[in-house]
C-alpha cells in the first residue's frame, strides 16, 4: 500500500517542520490547520518517491512568500493552488503530477499537505531545502545547476503573476517585489521540474524525517534525548536565555540571543546569531555550529522547537546542531547559503568537527 | 466614609476583603467556592457585609474576580448563539471560521458562519469592498435558520482600519435589532487573524454569563439595600467598569493570578519582586515588574481554543501546606518523597498538627519551626526535615525559573500556605510577608487600576512617532471607557516589535494605559 499522509500525521509533521525551521520559517500551526481541513474535505494524500512518477511528470515545489506577520493575518485564498496548476497547465500542456514542498522547514512544510489535497495529486517525499533558509534562490534545485527561469505566483485576490528570471537572484529580487504588491503574501511555484530533472536536485525523504522527528519526543520519558537520537544532533548547550537583542536590516529580523549554561554547563555562555533563522552558535569566540549546518533551539523540557520570535528572556532552552544535506557543502551550496551568504566573514567547518573540537559539546551525540 | 470590597473567586476558595478610604482592610472572609459560583460569592459578600453591620452603606464599590465567563467556555454552559461573521473573501479561505474549535463548543456557540468579501491588506487597501447585500442576507439566513443572541465580526487587519466591522455593526443594528449583541474583533485582540476571531466569537457568547452574573451580584447587594458600583477584573491585573465587562466578558478570564500578583505588590508595597502564592496543593509563582503581573509569551487556550490574550506568566509547582510527605503510610512505599499529592481542604483532619495521621508539608514546616500551626504537637523527625529541604530546593529551582536570570529581587510571600517558605532563599534578596496576604487575590481586585489597550502596524520611518502616539491616546481612551479617571490615566507599556519581509520597515505597536477609577 501506498503511504499517505493522514489526518494523524498533521500534528507531528508541523511539530517536525518546526525542528527543521531552524528558528524560522513561519509558524506552522495554520499551515496544519490547513492541512487538516483539506484532509478532512479530499481525502488523505498520498505521499511519492521520485521513483514512483513517470520520468516526465511534473514536479511543482510550492511555497508560501511573505511576510509572517501578514500571513498570520491575511491567510492563504483556497483557490490560490487552482491558478498556479491551471497555470501550469497553459504553459506545459499537462497539470502537475505531485505537489513538493519548497522549504521543509516551518510552515512551507506543514501547508502543502493542504496545497497537494485540494489538487488531488500526491506530495514528493522531498523539498528543496532540509530546513528553511530565507530567500528564494537558497534551494537544492539552485545549486543542483537547474536553470532559475520559471517563478508562477498567485495571491489572494486570484491575480497570477509567471516571471521568467535570468538566474535566481533576479528570481529573488523580482518575485519579492510582486508579493509585496500583492499585499505581502502569496503562493509561488519556484521551479517547476520534471522527476527525471529533480533526481539529485532536490533533497529526498524529508517529509518522511520531518514526521519521523515530529514523533520522536511523543511518550518518551527524555524527550530531549529522543529528539537528538532521531536528528543525530550535537547539544550544542542546555541553558537559559539571558538575552535577546533584535534588530531589523534589510528587511530581515537580525539579532543575538545569549544563552548562559544551566546544571553541566553552568559556567558556559553560547550566542546565537540569528538573521529570521538561528545562523551561527559561538561560545568564547569559537563557532560551535554555523549555517548550512542547522541550529534549533527546543524547549528543554518538551523537546518542542522555540521559534527565533519567540525566544525570551529566561527560557529553559537546549541547543541543538546537526548537519545539513551534503548538496550545501558543495562549494555551489557554500556559496548559495554558507556563511559567507549571510554576511559572516567565516570558512564553513562541518558541525560534527567543529562542534567538538571547540569543546561545545559535553557528550557525543550517539 | 466610603469602603469597597475585592472578591475573588479561585478554584478552592472566594475570599472578600473590605478597604477603606486609606487602603486599609476593615473586613475580610474566605468561604469555599460553589459549583455554580455564585454561591460562593454571595457566601463570602455575606460574610464580609456582617462583619461591616452598621457600617455596609458606607460600600460603594464591589470589585470582583470572577471564574463564571471561564467556567461556562469549560463546561459549555449558559452560552449564547453566535453568527460569526469574517471580512476577509477572496482571501483567508483556506482555514474556516472555528476550524479548530473542538466539536462541542463549536455547536453550542456557532449559530452559522461565514466569510464574506471585505477586510484590508497589510497597506490599507481594502482586499474587497464590503458587500452589504451579502452581510444582510448571511444574517437573516442564520436569524431564520434558529436563534441568534450574538454578531461577532471579524476583519482582515481591522486592528489597523476598522471602518468595515463598525459598517457591518450599522448593519446588524439595522437588521435584527438592538437587542442583539455586537462583537467586533478590533476592540477585543491583536493581529493574527485566527485567534483574534476566537476570542471575539468567545466574547460573543458571554454576554448572557455577563448579564447573569451581573444581575445576581445586583441581587446579592439589593438584598442588603446597597447600590454600589460594579466593576470586573481581568486578566491583566486591572479592572472595568461593569458596563464594559458587559460588552468584553471574555477579558474577565484569567483574572485570579493578576489579582493575587497585584495584591501581593499592594500589601507589600514591593512594585518589583517575586510573588509565590502558597495554597493547600501547589504553589503559584509570578513576577512583578512595576506592580504589574510579567505576561508569557505564548498565546492563551481557553477551552481548547486558541486565543492571542496575554495572561499573567505563572509557574506553578505541586507544593503546597497540604502536600503529603512520602515515606509515611500513604506514600505506597515508592519512596517519593514529597508530593505530589496533597490532603488538599482535610488538612485539618489529616495533618499531624490537627491530629492526623498523615505527614505534610505542614507539619514538616511546624516541626521546622516555620511556623505555629495546628493543635497537636509535632516531633522533628528526620523525615519531615527531608521533606522541608526538598521543599526549599523546589522553590528554589522555581524561582531561578521564574526570574529569568535577575537576582535579588525580594521575594513575596503570600496565600493560606505561605509559612511553609523558608525566610531567605539563594536568589531573592529577601522574603517578604505582608499582612493579610491571606487574601492577597482580594485585595488585588479591590485596588486594581482601570486599563485598556490597543496594538497596531506603524511605518518604522517617519510616520513611526504619529502612529505610537495616536496609538497610545487609543489606548488611553480605552482605558478611560472602561473607568479609568481620564486626568490620571498613564501609559504603562509600549512595545514596538520589527516586523521582517515587509516593503518599508514596519513596527508592530503594543500599548497599555491604566488609572486608577474615577
Amino acid at each position: 500500500m501506498q503511504p499517505a499522509i493522514t489526518l494523524d500525521d498533521v500534528a507531528p509533521l508541523a511539530r517536525g517542520c518546526a525542528v527543521l525551521g531552524t528558528g524560522g520559517g513561519g509558524d506552522v500551526r495554520s499551515g496544519a490547520l490547513a492541512a487538516a481541513r483539506a484532509i478532512r474535505e479530499h481525502g488523505e494524500v498520498p505521499l511519492v518517491t521520485l521513483a514512483d512518477l513517470d520520468a516526465d511528470a511534473l514536479v511543482v515545489p510550492l511555497s508560501g512568500i511573505g511576510a509572517p506577520t501578514v500571513s498570520h493575518e491575511m491567510i492563504h485564498a483556497e483557490a490560490e493552488p487552482d491558478r498556479i496548476r491551471d497555470e501550469i497547465e497553459r504553459l506545459f500542456g499537462r497539470p502537475p503530477a505531485a505537489v513538493m514542498s519548497s522549504e521543509i522547514g516551518g510552515s512551507n512544510g506543514v501547508a502543502p499537505v493542504a496545497w497537494a489535497a485540494r489538487l488531488g495529486v500526491p506530495l514528493l517525499d522531498a523539498d528543496g531545502m532540509g530546513r528553511a533558509f530565507p530567500e528564494v534562490q537558497m534551494v537544492s534545485m539552485y545549486v543542483a545547476g537547474l536553470p532559475a527561469n520559471l517563478v508562477i505566483m498567485s495571491d489572494v485576490v486570484g491575480n497570477v503573476v509567471t516571471i521568467r528570471p535570468v538566474d535566481g537572484l533576479w528570481a529573488e529580487r523580482i518575485a519579492r517585489a510582486v508579493c509585496v504588491a500583492a499585499g505581502s503574501s502569496a503562493l509561488m511555484a519556484d521551479y517547476v521540474l520534471t522527476a527525471r530533472e529533480a533526481r539529485g536536485a532536490v533533497i529526498e525523504g524529508t517529509v518522511t524525517r520531518a514526521i519521523a522527528v515530529g514523533r520522536s519526543t511523543d511518550g518518551a520519558a527524555d524527550p530531549l534525548a529522543a529528539l537528538r537520537e532521531t536528528l543525530g544532533a550535537e547539544l550544542l548547550i542546555g541553558g537559559k536565555v539571558t538575552d535577546v537583542a533584535r534588530r531589523t536590516a534589510g528587511g530581515f529580523v537580525r539579532g543575538t540571543v545569549t544563552v548562559e549554561g544551566v546544571a553541566g554547563d553552568r559556567g558556559r555562555t553560547l550566542t546565537l546569531e540569528i538573521q529570521n533563522e538561528n545562523l551561527v552558535a559561538l561560545e568564547d569566540g569559537r563557532v560551535l555550529a554555523m549555517v548550512p549546518d542547522l541550529i534549533t533551539v527546543v524547549d528543554t523540557q518538551a523537546a518542542t522547537a522555540v521559534q527565533t520570535e519567540a525566544l525570551r528572556y529566561g527560557q529553559r532552552v537546549s541547543v541543538l546542531a546537526w548537519p545539513c544535506d551534503p548538496l550545501w557543502r558543495t562549494p555551489k551550496g557554500l556559496a548559495t547559503a554558507g556563511p559567507r551568504a549571510f554576511g559572516y566573514d567565516l570558512d564553513y567547518v562541518p558541525v560534527e568537527r567543529s562542534a567538538r573540537v571547540n569543546g561545545g559539546t559535553r557528550e557525543a551525540a550517539r | 466614609m466610603t469602603l469597597r470590597i475585592g472578591i475573588d473567586v479561585g478554584g478552592t476558595n472566594t475570599d472578600a476583603a473590605v478597604l477603606d478610604r486609606s487602603d486599609r482592610i476593615v473586613a475580610r472572609a474566605k468561604r469555599p467556592t460553589t459549583p455554580d459560583v455564585t454561591g460562593g460569592l454571595r457566601a463570602a459578600l455575606a460574610a464580609v457585609l456582617d462583619e461591616l453591620g452598621d457600617r455596609a452603606g458606607a460600600v460603594t464599590r464591589v470589585m470582583l474576580g470572577t471564574t463564571h465567563a471561564t467556567n461556562a467556555i469549560l463546561e459549555r454552559r449558559a452560552l449564547g448563539r453566535v453568527a460569526v461573521l469574517r471580512l476577509g473573501a477572496p482571501a483567508t479561505t483556506s482555514i474556516p471560521p472555528l476550524e479548530d474549535w473542538p466539536d462541542d463548543l463549536r455547536r453550542a456557540v456557532a449559530a452559522g458562519a461565514a466569510i464574506l468579501p471585505g477586510g484590508y491588506f497589510v497597506d490599507g487597501r481594502p482586499i474587497a469592498p464590503l458587500d452589504a447585500g451579502a452581510v444582510r442576507r448571511f444574517l437573516a439566513g442564520t436569524a431564520a435558520a434558529g436563534p441568534v443572541e450574538a454578531v461577532a465580526v471579524t476583519g482582515v487587519f481591522s486592528p489597523a482600519s476598522a471602518d468595515q466591522e463598525q459598517r457591518v455593526a450599522e448593519i446588524v443594528r439595522a437588521e435584527l435589532g438592538e437587542s442583539v449583541a455586537i462583537s467586533l474583533s478590533h476592540e477585543i485582540g491583536s493581529l493574527g487573524l485566527l485567534e483574534r476571531e476566537n476570542a471575539t466569537v468567545l466574547n460573543a457568547a458571554l454576554y448572557g454569563v455577563a448579564r447573569d452574573v451581573t444581575a445576581a451580584l445586583r441581587v446579592a447587594l439589593e438584598e442588603r439595600g446597597l447600590a454600589v458600583e460594579t466593576f470586573f477584573a481581568q486578566n491583566d491585573g486591572t479592572l472595568m467598569a461593569v458596563d464594559y465587562a458587559a460588552r468584553y466578558p471574555v477579558l474577565t478570564i484569567g483574572s485570579g493570578p493578576a489579582n493575587s500578583l497585584r495584591g501581593a505588590a499592594f500589601l507589600s508595597g514591593v512594585g518589583d519582586a517575586i510573588v509565590a502564592d502558597v495554597g493547600g496543593t501547589s504553589t503559584d509563582l509570578g513576577v512583578l515588574t512595576g506592580g504589574f503581573p510579567r505576561e508569557s509569551a505564548a498565546a492563551v487556550e481557553i477551552g481548547g481554543v486558541s486565543t492571542n490574550f496575554r495572561m499573567p506568566d505563572i509557574l506553578s509547582v505541586a507544593l503546597g501546606g497540604g502536600t503529603v510527605v512520602g515515606g509515611g503510610p500513604q506514600s505506597g512505599g515508592d519512596g517519593a518523597a514529597l508530593g505530589p499529592r496533597s490532603v488538599g481542604y482535610r488538612i485539618t483532619e489529616e495533618a499531624l498538627v490537627f491530629g492526623g495521621a498523615t505527614p505534610t508539608m505542614t507539619d514538616a514546616a511546624v516541626a521546622a519551626g516555620r511556623g505555629r500551626v495546628g493543635t497537636h504537637p509535632v516531633t522533628a523527625a528526620e523525615r519531615l526535615a527531608r521533606a522541608v529541604r526538598l521543599a526549599d530546593e523546589m522553590v528554589v529551582d522555581a524561582v531561578d525559573r521564574i526570574a529569568l536570570g535577575k537576582a535579588d529581587r525580594p521575594l513575596i510571600a503570600v496565600g493560606g500556605g505561605a509559612f511553609i517558605l523558608p525566610d531567605a532563599l539563594p536568589g531573592v534578596g529577601e522574603v517578604v510577608r505582608p499582612k493579610d496576604a491571606e487574601v492577597a487575590n482580594a485585595v488585588g481586585a479591590a485596588i486594581a487600576l482601570a486599563s485598556g489597550r490597543f496594538e497596531t502596524i506603524a511605518p518604522a520611518g517617519a510616520g513611526r512617532a504619529a502612529a505610537v502616539e495616536r496609538a497610545k491616546e487609543e489606548a488611553a481612551a480605552r482605558a478611560a471607557a472602561a473607568g479609568a479617571d481620564p486626568a490620571r490615566v498613564r501609559i504603562v507599556e509600549l512595545t514596538e516589535i520589527p516586523l521582517s519581509y515587509l516593503p518599508e520597515s514596519a513596527v508592530r505597536v503594543h500599548v497599555k494605559a491604566a488609572g486608577p477609577l474615577t
